[in-house]
């Protein structure tokens, strides 16, 4: 394991004003700042805020930085980099903005140990491996925080899709959209089941005029969402069946005996007010 | 040992049950139940589950036969009040329960009951 030495580490403090400016050009040459989500301002506090904590983090012989010495330039990297995750950028912007400090950082060893050949490949060696796993701390940290804006949008998507509304007195009417898959069923299930007790509502209308494709999961998933409502004690009404479900439906031999179904919204809904007693006349 | 109480309301019997049922619960309230159908002559049975958070298979299917069991005795059976975590369980285990009425409340279940009990 090579280590940093304290002259490296010196030399580093003593230079820290022409590192930044170097790194501030690499990075305008790589493009990495001149991505209008970013400010330049922005950046400039950034490296700025890095080569502070790299210059009074650094500790001689130690290279690795899961220590507490490294704790508040982890921090701060973890922030920036779950900053850029957000904004949209992709991970080789958010890499080379650490990655891009190598070079200016390598040409000032390069520099310092001109006349020690022998003492330049371990330092430069050694702030490789740090400015390496310091990178990939960053890229660690904004794939996680992609991960969770993926999960949160998920979580979004099946929220979204699954509204329940009142169509009247009593009626609840459930339209879904998309594919019926089994984690998809249990929250419309639970959401409609749940309603149904708030509101004391009669009929529920589940409408599919939304779902692309009806093969045997998806009857088997909408045949348990009936009996579970009629096992709360209201009724349910499928309707929205399109010439291709019914045919797909009777293909596959999926037996609907007992489900009351309707070919549109407008039907389900007459028949839901018929029920509950009212009806519909035109005013004069 | 403690059992589940059977208020007789005219022609109907009525069932709450409060407590978490366990199987020997369940066991002696088939058997009171039918009891008191035979006793009294009972028209109807409304059985309110809406303090019922937990069911298994067994008490799952214990309902279905109560209602079974009433049904040749002559006694129309509603179960009332379901919570929808139930019913999901319920329709998980495969016990759809079929023949038994079902009415979100107590009074619809009522209502339902006398509405049968009539038209027979």
């Amino acid at each position: 394991m090579t280590a940093l030495t304290q002259r490296t580490i010196d030399v580093i403090r003593k230079n820290e004003g022409s590192l930044l400016a170097n790194w501030t050009a690499n990075l305008d040459a790589t493009g990495v700042s001149r991505d209008a989500r970013v400010s330049l301002t922005e950046i400039e506090a950034q490296t700025r805020e890095f080569m502070r904590l790299l210059a009074s983090n650094a500790r001689a012989g130690d290279t690795s930085i899961s220590g507490n010495d490294w704790s508040e330039t982890r921090t701060f990297l973890e922030r920036l980099s779950r900053s850029r995750a957000l904004q949209g950028l992709d991970s080789q912007s958010t890499a080379s903005f650490i990655f891009s400090l190598k070079r200016p950082l390598f040409d000032l060893l390069q520099a310092e140990y001109a006349s020690e050949p022998a003492d330049l490949a371990p330092q430069v060696w050694a702030v490789s491996e740090l400015l390496d796993a310091l990178g990939m701390h960053t890229i660690r940290t904004f794939q996680k925080s992609r991960e969770e804006v993926i999960a949160r949008q998920q979580e979004e998507l099946l929220e979204l899709s699954t509204p329940v509304v009142k169509l009247w007195d009593g009626v609840l009417a459930l339209p879904m959209i998309g594919t019926l898959d089994s984690q998809r069923t249990q929250v419309v299930m639970e959401s409609l089941l749940q309603r149904i007790v708030e509101t004391g509502a009669e009929i529920a209308i589940i409408d599919i005029t939304g779902v692309p494709t009806v093969d045997t999961l998806v009857a088997q998933h909408l045949l348990k969402t009936v009996t579970a409502i009629r096992l709360m004690g209201a009724d349910a009404i499928i309707s929205g069946v399109r010439p291709q479900i019914a045919q797909t439906i009777v293909h596959l031999g999926i037996d609907l005996q007992g489900i009351v179904t309707k070919a549109n919204l407008a039907g389900a809904l007459e028949l839901a007010l018929k029920r509950t007693g009212f009806a519909v006349s035109k005013a004069n | 040992m403690d059992r589940i109480p059977i208020l007789r309301m005219g022609e109907f019997l009525l069932v709450t049950i409060q407590v978490d049922m366990h199987d020997q619960l369940a066991l002696t309230l088939q058997d009171d139940l039918s009891e008191h159908i035979s006793r009294y002559g009972s028209k109807g049975v409304l059985i309110d589950i809406s303090a019922l958070d937990i069911v298994d298979s067994f008490i799952g299917r214990m309902i279905g036969t109560i209602s079974g069991l009433s049904k040749i005795m002559d006694a129309e059976t509603v179960l009332v009040g379901m919570q929808p975590a139930v019913a999901i369980t319920l329709v998980e285990l495969g016990l759809t329960l079929p023949g038994v009425s079902t009415a979100l409340n107590v009074e619809r279940g009522m209502r339902l009951l006398r509405e049968r009990v009539l038209a027979q």
